[in-house]
């Protein structure tokens, strides 16, 4: 059986469960917690329980994945831009799957789908692949995710593998989910953290949840393949070995027509993304008023960097909505990131958990942004904005 | 026509806090609301309904959500505020699911239902964040998929043209009926009620239905009908050690250009 169990014996009617549910699916009455038809099975009361009263009871779950130890090896699906090179969240994964590969003494295979341009094997090899199954086929542009889905549901059924990681652009998170739901196994999304367990030998996926506010570890235990997106700039590249030698593997053509269709192409004018950014000046309601903007542009060009904001400058009509960066904007992970006059909400911050260096500049000392800030200045930012661009002209001269 | 908008009940807000002396997690004083994503999916099926309807097309529009019976007073209010129908997944059996196991639940209500020629989704839900329902669900129905739509461009019988994000940038593609849309909050923001909507919601059919009532599979729903397991969870610590520097705003931006160079090279 499945469900919360309480043993009435050792409650103390203490409502931390009630206080730690977030549906009211336990309540407690005549100094006894009792369980309601609200509960979701989360489990916070068995957390939050201080007498040990709660356990969550989980049913055998019944492996579908027959003979869990036939699934071997870990698969990289990487992913192609429009010029036909693989994007570089493929050789971020390729580096981490190395490792996931060698911990469970496994080959890490790379899937290279559609037309790729030149050389993309060779260096999906080079940064650590020992084979590259490569389905050339123009149909699989990237536009009707349902067929790049039924061409590695239709592989891993197949060949088997343990896990299969994907990037999560735009397209990975269209992708990875049809193939789940056609393999019926479990998925992780956006996952900062990928982990062998050396006990168990499973994949211990580890993911923010609640906007950044919860880290959740998750596993497949009785399902194959265990499956994990995770976002551009999590992870880094290894550098490439030239001297690797693997092999490359040509799979047929998928049997089966596109449904979607472009009818207008990205246009060229949309700009850069700030989502890839190397380096992103943000910008929040602290740099006051919309005549700072110029300024500001001014320091993201000497710095190489892409302009990205807070909600409120959107909603002000100061940027538009693809500069917005946090929950409902875009996640960013940029080498390098200048946030100025941001209080850090925390909506914001979900939104740049992946930046590896950030620099704080605000008037306010207790803002949130410097708890996830590197570095920090605390003063009027417009001052200290116009000094930081006379240095960095001085420097660049 | 027929549009199922698929809602999601999130907490009020996603703000998590550690209780300091039992060191668990406090979720206390969080109404639920509707997943401000699927507002935006409720609205772009309603304005597709008032077009249709305005052309002298029948069209209804039927909003599906999986949750604890508390969850009828959002389905509730989304026909105070157009929808025309409204059903409720809610069953102990449920609880507990993952992606996998909720998109089989909703999968099996949206079967139980006349026969779908549009069904949306918010882009993603603002606790879990996975943005998976949409496309499993396509999966599920081997329906064509597209997400993060910010805007309806037209709809014809036989298909649907549509502007959504992509790698490349935004991009307009066309699918065919029937296929499954996420959409992006910035596709459109949804209604207030009318007052006569309140009075007709307060009637309003919300079907409740069980597992068994929609023919979902024991073993592929709730807790232990779902492949991924949380083995732990925990606040992560923001107390990262901030450096701040002091100073005149020159002195200060002189040590920022320091790290700004370190970093660069």
């Amino acid at each position: 059986m499945t469900g919360i169990v309480i043993d009435a014996e050792k409650c103390v009617g203490c409502r931390q469960c009630e206080r730690a549910c977030a549906s009211a699916g336990i309540v407690v009455e005549n100094r006894t917690a009792r369980v309601t038809e609200s509960c979701t099975l989360c489990g916070a009361c068995v957390d939050a329980c201080p007498v040990g009263t709660v356990e969550l009871v989980r049913g055998s779950a019944a492996a579908r994945a027959e003979d869990l130890g036939t699934w071997r090896n870990v698969w990289v699906y990487c992913q192609l831009d429009a010029s036909g090179a693989p994007l570089s969240v493929a050789f971020e994964l390729l580096g981490r799957g190395r490792e996931l590969a060698d911990a469970r003494g496994e080959n890490l295979v790379a899937l290279l789908a559609g037309t790729p341009a030149p050389g993309s094997a060779e260096a999906l090899i080079a940064a650590g692949a020992d084979e590259v199954l490569l389905c050339e086929d123009g149909r699989l542009d990237r536009v009707d995710a349902s067929l790049e889905a039924e061409l590695v549901a239709h592989l891993a059924q197949d060949l088997r593998p343990e896990i299969i990681l994907y990037g999560a652009t735009a397209f990975g998170r269209e992708l990875a989910p049809q193939v789940a739901v056609r393999l019926e196994t479990g998925l992780t999304a956006d996952c900062t953290v990928l982990e062998i367990n050396p006990e168990t030998g499973l994949l211990e996926q580890t993911r923010p949840a609640f906007g950044g506010n919860l880290m959740a570890t998750i596993t497949c235990p009785a399902h194959r393949p265990q499956m994990a997106t995770v976002r551009p700039g999590i992870f880094s590249a290894p550098a490439a070995d030239p001297a690797r030698r693997g092999q490359v593997t040509r799979i047929a053509p998928v049997a089966r027509e596109p449904r979607v269709r472009i009818v207008e192409k990205a246009s060229a004018r949309s700009g850069p993304s700030i989502a890839e950014a190397e380096r992103l000046v943000v910008l929040g309601r602290g740099i006051g008023s919309k005549k700072s903007l110029p300024l500001m542009r001014r320091l993201a060009e000497l710095l190489d960097a892409e302009i990205g904001c807070t909600r409120p400058l959107v909603e002000a009509g100061w940027l538009e909505y693809p500069h917005q960066v946090g929950q409902t904007g875009v996640a960013v992970a940029p080498k390098l990131l200048v946030s100025i006059g941001v209080s850090g909400a925390i909506q914001h911050l979900a939104g740049i958990g992946g930046a590896e260096t950030v620099i704080a500049i605000n008037e306010d000392p207790e803002a949130p942004i410097f708890s996830a800030a590197r570095y920090g200045a605390v003063g009027d930012c417009i001052e200290i904005v116009s000094a930081l661009v006379e240095q960095l002209e001085k420097s660049t001269r | 026509m027929h549009v199922v908008v698929c809602i999601k009940a999130v907490p009020g807000s996603t703000e998590v806090k550690m209780d300091p002396e039992t060191h668990t997690i406090v979720r206390d004083g969080r109404e639920a609301v509707i997943n401000p994503f699927d507002a935006s999916a409720l609205e772009l099926a309603l304005e597709l309904a008032d077009a249709r309807r305005a052309a002298g097309e029948d069209c209804s529009v039927t909003v599906v959500s999986m949750g604890i019976p508390a969850t009828e007073r959002i389905l509730r209010d989304a026909c105070a505020r157009g929808a025309t129908d409204a059903l409720l997944l809610s069953d102990r059996a449920f609880a507990g699911a993952d992606t996998l196991a909720t998109c089989h639940a909703l999968a099996c209500g949206i079967r139980a239902l006349p026969a779908a020629d549009l069904i949306l989704c918010g882009k993603m839900a603002v606790d879990g964040d996975t943005a998976q329902i949409g496309p499993e669900l396509a999966g599920a129905f081997d329906l064509p998929c597209v997400t993060d739509v910010s805007e309806l461009v037209g709809t014809g019988d036989e298909s649907i043209v549509v502007r959504c994000g992509s790698d490349e940038g935004p991009v307009a593609v066309e699918a065919p009926l029937p296929c499954v849309l996420t959409v992006a909050k910035e596709a459109a923001q949804l209604r207030m009620p009318s007052i006569a909507g309140v009075r007709a919601a307060e009637d309003a059919p919300v079907a409740v239905r069980g597992a068994e009532d929609v023919g979902a599979d024991p073993a592929r729903i709730g807790l232990s009908g779902s492949p991924t397991q949380v083995v732990h969870c925990f606040v992560p610590d923001r107390s990262g050690a901030v450096r701040l520097f002091d100073g005149s705003a020159e002195e200060q931006a002189a040590a920022l250009a320091g790290i700004i160079e370190e970093v660069r090279s």
